[in-house]
């Protein structure tokens, strides 16, 4: 029978997989199909591979637990037994796998819904519990606030307590002054009664009455004056005028005390200005001191109203402006000083300090230099107003010229007059010097004379003997005077020729016209200037001073005339 | 400092005549006229019972002496001693009698209050003011002496009478808002009248001499009230002394407090000076020590159950020159608080070891003179402050002082006896204890 074959493969067809499909369609299109509806038809086994397929089947087959089917050994069939049995047990298997499959799927469904039904569960629950956690928390603060609420009671309640007590206190205070003076009334009252009665019964009435031995004279030494209108009104004229005095009085105390006050406001504004005056305020240029500036400068616009104004101003708006700049002022100086103390911690902390003690000593040392300076331009302006300020007028000022030349003139003259004296002392001295010079030409002359003769004698009588009789003919006719020594003078003379350039003048009178010496000569013969050193002391004779030497162009004394002793020439 | 001998006198009636010459003392039925400086006696009078109360007049002309008891009134005269007056209020009875301004009329006040009589020395006349309120301070006369100022209750409501003392003319007659008018009191320039109710409410009228309400104070409300009220010299301030134990000062421009002197059981404040009268030994004398701050003052509960308890300022004065304001706090009774009216501070507090029972301030200098009813005289200047032992045979027991009208001498009183201390310029003498303490020019 070839179906169970064909329905073999088909399972096999079923369990294998779907590449294994072979041109076996034919095949299944003739199958009858049981229930299932398997698509995938392949044939596993064919006329060839059946050996292959029963081995793979047995194989399959003993891995499930089962007999295997043994291939007959003719023609290659099969013992339908076998494999129906075989067959028969793997549809038992299948039933049960199926069975299984079944009962899982159902449990999987089970559990899924199970599953699924915690979970929803789950997320009810928590979210529950959520729920339960606000309003636990809401719960407690709403104790919270309960519990603050009773101590701001019990607060209130203790306050209330104490008032009460206090209260109480007070009543029962004012209860027994109220009693005391009830007491005090009554007790009055009982005794008016007494006394009422006492007089009710009293038959003696003492009236009340006055003695006096006499008069007394009213105080003020006047007569008493009747009750009348007039005088009623007399009374309260007086009384009025009392009062207003009183009020008068004291609006002046408070006028004086107001207008001080004002003014001291004012001295006050006005230091405050001052001191925040724009070069002081613009240290740390901000945003903030440009209203500073301004309001600065509106306050110097303002101090300068005010001062304007007079202080007897009393008008609610110059008070209220008053007051008002005041504290402008105020502000102002107070932010000043805030800025200030920080400038001065920030600089404390910085290095470049300097001590308050050298900052002043610059400060001194500057303001001297300052006022020096101050000084000195001051003067010089003076001096330069002298200078420029030309008088009013063209007479003035050529008066003053003509002053001014004039006290030159006279100057001037002055000075002439005394060059010119000098210049005749000069004359007369030059004069005499002249004839002195003429004289001494003379005198040498006559000297020269005698000396030729004196050779010439000496000359002739030239003889080894030298006796002293030359004295007397050394006699000289000159004027010059003579030393005692006479060798002194032959030994000193012949120096004195070579030396003395003085003298060279002098040496040829007969010679030369008698030259006037020049006064660097003169003076040199007075030993007015000095000739050379260790020339010669000058014993006697006054020797006049370089110095004295040079001012003589002007100031010309008779000059004394020096004779040197030790020059016998 | 010199005392004088010692005199007798009876119901602390001893007054120094308004010229300062004379000392009249009252001794039994005698009165007894001094000359100030010799005490020598220059008058003796006889009255016709003992007397309660005596007065000089205005011009130091004439002395009255009531004798309530009697209900009579005698006046003396010094020019003439044989001038002899005597008013009888007849069965109506006599409580008070005093001089008007000028000194020429007499006004007694009759028993209940029931009226006040003026009786005129001139004319013999006779005047009634009826309804006179009987109050701790009811009648009151100005400064100048030319207006009085009488309160009167009619028909359960306080009045007010402003009479001309020239001749008695009604000027103005208000009613006063008070509950319960307990005094009043005429500024010093005589054009402001200070009217105060009872402890039982706390406040205080300003009425203008011609009746106008000025101005009302009150401090607080339920609490016992004002208990001493008084004018500065210059009518500058007033100064209301209250049972909450603290002193307000309001301003005569707008009647505003301007200051309160609180009296702590602890003082605090560095720039006062506590003077401490202390015990050295109970047979030495005993000298005064400047205690270190903060200073306990000691303080005295007052009894709760008590009308009119001893708590609160109940006595105040003012210096002459207006610059010092004394102050007594009942319940710290043993201590006396000097205040700085210029700087509106506590200056010193005095602490003595007894009660103070007297202080007055010297007429012309800032000089505080007080006393505690020991043996001894106290006195304060801004300098210091110096106790003086009364150098008398047998213990004189200063009970009261006051001084003479130029400030030179202070006249003491003890229970029966009257002494005077002169105060010289400088100070000296072996009885005063100068221990830990400056002196101050006297």
């Amino acid at each position: 029978c070839p179906p169970p074959l064909l329905t073999l493969s088909h399972i096999s067809g079923i369990s294998m997989s779907p590449s294994r499909q072979n041109s076996h369609h034919s095949l299944h299109s003739t199958m009858v199909l049981p229930k299932t509806s398997y698509s995938v038809i392949s044939a596993f086994c064919t006329e060839e591979n059946i050996s292959q397929c029963i081995a793979y089947i047995n194989q399959e087959v003993c891995s499930l637990g089962l007999t295997g089917v043994s291939l007959e050994s003719e023609s290659g069939g099969l013992s339908a037994v076998l494999v129906l049995n075989l067959l028969y047990e793997v549809l038992q298997l299948q039933r049960r796998a199926q069975r299984a499959l079944h009962e899982l799927e159902t449990q999987q469904l089970k559990n899924s819904s199970d599953l699924e039904h915690l979970q929803h569960s789950n997320c009810r629950l928590k979210d529950q519990l959520e729920h339960t956690r606000r309003e636990n928390s809401g719960l407690h603060e709403g104790e919270r606030q309960l519990q603050l609420k009773i101590k701001t009671l019990q607060n209130c309640l203790k306050s209330e307590k104490e008032e009460v007590q206090k209260l109480q206190s007070i009543i029962s205070s004012r209860a027994t002054q109220y009693n005391h003076d009830s007491k005090r009334k009554e007790r009055e009252c009982t005794k008016l009664k007494e006394r009422l009665n006492q007089l009710l019964m009293d038959k003696r009435d003492k009236k009340l009455s006055i003695e006096m031995s006499n008069y007394v004279g009213r105080s003020d030494g006047k007569r008493g004056l009747w009750k009348t209108s007039k005088m009623e009104a007399r009374h309260e004229g007086e009384m009025y005028r009392a009062l207003l005095s009183d009020y008068e009085t004291r609006q002046r105390s408070l006028v004086l005390e107001n207008s001080e006050l004002k003014k001291v406001l004012q001295h006050m504004k006005k230091d405050m200005i001052a001191i925040l005056s724009p070069k002081n305020v613009c240290v740390q240029p901000e945003p903030a001191d440009d209203s500073l500036e301004q309001a600065v400068s509106e306050g110097e616009e303002e101090a300068g109203d005010r001062s304007r104004e007079s202080l007897e101003q009393s008008c609610e708006q110059a008070r209220e402006q008053l007051t008002n700049s005041i504290r402008l002022q105020w502000r102002k100086l107070k932010s000043h000083m805030e800025r200030l103390d920080s400038q001065v911690s920030l600089e404390r902390e910085g290095d470049e300090v300097m001590s308050r003690k050298e900052h002043e000593d610059e400060m001194q040392r500057m303001r001297l230099e300052l006022q020096q300076c101050k000084e000195f331009i001051h003067m010089q302006q003076q001096l330069l107003q002298q200078q420029l300020s030309s008088p009013c007028d063209e007479e003035t000022a050529a008066l003053l010229n003509d002053c001014y030349t004039l006290e030159e003139k006279e100057r001037l003259k002055e000075e002439w007059r005394l060059f010119s004296e000098q210049k005749r002392n000069f004359e007369r001295e030059r004069k005499n010097f002249t004839e002195a010079a003429i004289r001494l030409g003379h005198e040498r002359k006559a000297f020269e004379e005698d000396r030729a003769v004196w050779l010439k004698t000496q000359f002739l009588n030239m003889t080894p003997f030298v006796d002293r009789k030359r004295p007397a003919l050394s006699e000289p006719h000159g004027a010059l005077a003579v030393s005692t020594e006479p060798e002194a003078k032959l030994q000193s003379t012949p120096p004195l020729v070579t030396k003395s350039q003085s003298y060279s003048v002098f040496s040829t009178p007969k010679a030369a016209p008698v030259k006037m010496p020049s006064t660097a000569d003169l003076y040199r013969t007075l030993h007015l200037i000095p000739e050379s050193r260790g020339h010669g002391k000058c014993a006697s004779g006054k020797m006049l001073t370089k110095s004295r030497l040079r001012n003589c162009s002007t100031d010309c004394s008779v000059i004394s005339l020096v004779r040197d002793e030790s020059s016998p020439v | 400092m010199n005392f004088s001998e010692v005199f007798k006198q009876s119901n602390q009636l001893c007054k120094v005549s308004p010229d300062g010459k004379y000392l009249a003392t009252c001794v039994q039925y005698r009165l007894v006229v001094r000359d100030i400086n010799s005490l020598q006696i220059v008058h003796l009078y006889t009255c016709l019972d003992q007397v309660m109360h005596m007065e000089w007049s205005s011009d130091s002309l004439f002395i009255l002496c009531a004798m309530y008891k009697r209900g009579l009134v005698q006046v003396w005269s010094l020019e003439q001693p044989d001038w002899h007056c005597k008013i009888d209020e007849g069965s109506i009875g006599l409580v008070s009698s005093r001089w008007s301004p000028d000194g020429r009329h007499i006004l007694n006040t009759t028993e209940f209050n029931l009226r006040v009589t003026v009786w005129s020395l001139c004319t013999k006349a006779v005047s009634y003011i009826k309804y006179p309120k009987a109050c701790q301070k009811g009648v009151d006369f100005s400064a100048d002496g030319r207006y009085m100022a009488l309160a009167e209750r009619r028909e359960c409501k306080d009045y007010i009478s402003v009479f001309v003392c020239d001749d008695w003319h009604l000027l103005r007659h208000f009613e006063s808002e008070t509950q319960d008018l307990a005094g009043l009191e005429w500024s010093p320039n005589s054009c402001v009248l200070a009217v105060w109710d009872s402890c039982l409410e706390y406040k205080i009228l300003l009425y203008s001499l011609d009746g106008r309400l000025l101005s009302l104070y009150s401090a607080y409300e339920w609490s016992l009230g004002i208990k001493s009220v008084a004018w500065s010299p210059s009518s500058q301030f007033l100064a209301v002394g209250s049972y909450d134990e603290k002193v307000r000062i309001l301003n005569h421009i707008t009647w505003k407090k301007i200051t309160e002197f609180e009296h702590p059981a602890t003082i605090i404040n560095t720039k006062a000076v506590v003077f401490k009268e202390v015990e050295k030994r109970p047979t030495c004398l005993v000298s005064d020590e400047i205690t270190q701050l903060p200073a306990q003052v000691p303080v005295i509960k007052p009894d709760p159950d008590r009308a009119n308890p001893k708590i609160g300022i109940s006595t105040l004065a003012f210096s002459a020159d207006n610059r010092f304001l004394a102050t007594k706090n009942d319940n710290m009774p043993q201590s006396l608080w000097v205040w700085d009216m210029q700087r509106l501070s506590l200056l010193a507090v005095l602490e003595q070891t007894a009660p103070v029972r007297c202080f007055v301030w010297d007429p012309r200098r800032p000089r505080l003179a007080l006393c505690t009813g020991n043996t001894k005289v106290y006195l304060w200047s801004p300098a210091g402050c110096v106790s003086v032992n009364v150098p008398v045979e047998g213990s004189f027991q200063v009970q009261s002082l006051f001084w003479h009208c130029s400030g030179s001498s202070l006249v003491l009183l003890s229970k029966e006896h009257v002494c005077l201390c002169y105060l010289n310029s400088c100070f000296g003498g072996p009885n005063i204890s100068h221990k830990h303490i400056t002196f101050m020019s006297l």
